[in-house]
């Protein structure tokens, strides 16, 4: 059986956000690159189901600029993954051409069984290449999965949806499974694993290797803006009975919430 | 003008709110809007969509279509789009659409946006802004090689207008779709709660930290009550297991819109702030006149959360009753 696990580097939760001077992108010169958090838990996913079940080879995929990806695909593979695959591109690619590009490669695969991925990477919140990835491999997809059982073919997988309501399905077969907050407690990767992910083989590509270019993207981005400033709070000073009653006749009167 | 397909959903025979903000905004632009409503009722809400703007909607009303199944309902939407030849396609960035609509996307080979919070018509070209980063950021987006626009909108973003019965609007029925053997919808697990989801709701009431344990979140359910708002939490919170991680506001939680979000014991991580920064008003109750939340909020209250709280949930009720 062969598992794919797409990962993904993103800007630090904690990054704060400078625009470029073109206004057309972010200033990337300070980032702290970290793996996408949900791909964490995708990747804890595959590494469970390759611990329940025997001669299971779990292969991480990253697309993006060769330096920065390898980087994730080391982290993957330093909590199990046995091998990783990397598509070199410097172009911003968007949901389509990302996912264009893992089908391509995973093509190129003897099989695939199980694709993980996380349900949506944090920087551009598109939450749309497993669905996109999914069809191009014809496959099913699941998404916002907080919970996955099963052997043999047959695999029960939960997606939560609004108001903390699970939608459960029932999968035969491969598919595409996007990984949200809660499915698992992902490992952290222990000192021999980060030893032995140096040795792990890495397979390179490139985008046109797949017959594919930076400018296939459907959608960009233009005209990036901050926030714009909040005024300074306004405290309420008083004892706990005035300062509500104060806040309620804000909120009815000044801010016209109520 | 374009021909604009907008993805109705409803509820109860009406349809949804985020569904008619769409409607308003294309008619407004002057499209030729068609509309689609896909399950059980369908028929029954489908004359709303022409109130608000449709010359035609599509209904598949079939029972087996009650639950949905990107699958089945991937293929019947897909070829009905097609069919249409519009140009631009809208719908609520809903948990629905958020999973069907990219792979509807993939069949047609064309582009999608999804969470997007700003639409506006440029003659035939709909331009869309949506945050990035968690709401750290916002841009404009720009589609290329993509034959339909496909726009999926957050809800409470665009004015609704008033209805207009008079006008005359086709209702098409489709098909149902065989539903695919690889991957059947077995149950949906109603929640435990039948507020709004946080995505939607109109009024937060959020704890963090210095909430102190799990159970004294009944406090912001008590104040939730009062104000018909949602409570959310914070992820030092959700990751304590103190609250499920469906509550969590943040970037790698839930990003969210309210009119007002109440944060208290809440100290404001840069990545709770990216979450909860598109709220209109935000009030924070916090013990430290230094919490960074502070800097993101309209007002707040330097105290004890223990005892502002209550007192403000008792003003409330006797103030909104």
């Amino acid at each position: 059986m062969r598992i794919f696990v797409c990962v993904k580097q993103v800007p630090d939760t904690e990054t704060k956000i400078k625009i470029n001077s073109d206004g057309n992108g972010i200033d990337e010169s300070s980032i702290k690159w970290i793996v996408n958090p949900y791909d964490e838990f995708a990747i804890e996913e595959a590494l469970k189901l390759k611990e329940s079940a025997g001669e299971i080879r779990v292969t991480a995929i990253s697309i993006g600029p060769k330096k920065r990806v390898t980087d994730a695909l080391r982290t993957a593979m330093a909590m199990g993954a046995d091998d990783g695959i990397v598509i070199d591109s410097e172009d911003s690619l968007d949901p389509y051409l990302t996912a264009k590009a893992l089908s391509e490669a995973l093509k190129k695969e003897d099989s695939c069984d199980f694709i993980f991925t996380g349900k949506l990477a944090i920087d551009d919140n598109a939450s749309s290449v497993s669905q996109y990835l999914a069809e191009f491999m014809g496959i099913p997809h699941v998404t916002v999965v907080s919970s996955f059982k099963g052997s043999g073919g047959s695999y029960t997988a939960e997606r939560e949806v609004e108001g903390g309501t699970k939608e459960v399905y029932s999968i035969s077969g491969p598919a595409v499974i996007a990984a949200n907050k809660g499915l698992n407690t992902p490992r952290y990767a222990s000192l021999p694993g980060i030893m032995k992910a140096k040795k792990k083989p890495l397979k390179e590509l490139t985008l046109g290797d797949l017959g594919l270019s930076g400018a296939d993207s459907k959608v960009t981005f233009s005209n990036f803006e901050l926030p714009p400033e909040k005024p300074p709070v306004k405290f309420i000073e008083g004892e706990p009975a005035e300062q509500a009653k104060e806040l309620v006749k804000l909120l009815r009167e000044e801010a016209k919430v109520l | 003008m374009a021909k604009t397909f907008i993805f109705c959903e409803f509820n109860n025979g009406k349809i949804k709110k985020g569904s008619l903000e769409l409607l308003t905004a294309a008619k407004a632009a002057g499209a030729e809007i068609t509309a689609l409503l896909i399950g059980p009722g369908s028929t029954e809400a489908a004359p709303e969509a022409g109130h608000y703007g449709a010359s035609a909607t599509f209904v598949c009303d079939s029972e087996s279509l009650k639950n949905y199944n990107p699958m089945a309902w991937s293929k019947v939407v897909s070829q009905t789009i097609k069919n249409s030849g519009c140009t631009v396609f809208l719908a609520t960035s809903s948990m629905t659409a958020k999973d069907l609509f990219p792979r509807v996307a993939a069949q047609l080979e064309t582009g999608i946006a999804s969470d997007c919070t700003d639409l506006e018509f440029n003659g035939d070209t709909p331009i869309a802004k949506k945050p990035l980063y968690a709401g750290k950021c916002k841009a404009q987006v720009n589609f290329a090689n993509s034959p339909i626009q496909m726009i999926l909108m957050r809800p409470n973003q665009l004015p609704i207008g008033e209805p207009d019965t008079g006008g005359h609007c086709e209702i098409k029925t489709l098909s149902a779709p065989e539903i695919d053997d690889r991957l059947k919808i077995t149950d949906v697990k109603k929640g435990n709660t039948d507020k709004v989801d946080l995505t939607e709701a109109n009024v937060i009431v959020s704890g963090g930290r210095g909430m102190k344990d799990a159970d004294n979140f009944k406090l912001l359910d008590e104040l939730a009550e009062t104000l018909e708002a949602t409570v959310g939490a914070s992820r030092a919170v959700a990751d304590a297991g103190w609250v499920p991680h469906s509550m969590q506001v943040g970037q790698t939680g839930k990003t969210v819109a309210p009119s007002l979000y109440i944060a208290c014991g809440i100290s404001g991580a840069i990545q709770h702030l990216a979450g909860m920064s598109g709220s209109k008003v935000i009030v924070a109750i916090n013990q430290d006149k230094d919490a960074p939340i502070f800097a993101k909020s309209n007002y707040g209250i330097v105290g004890d959360l223990f005892e502002v709280v209550p007192k403000l949930n008792e003003e409330l009720k006797s103030v909104l009753n």
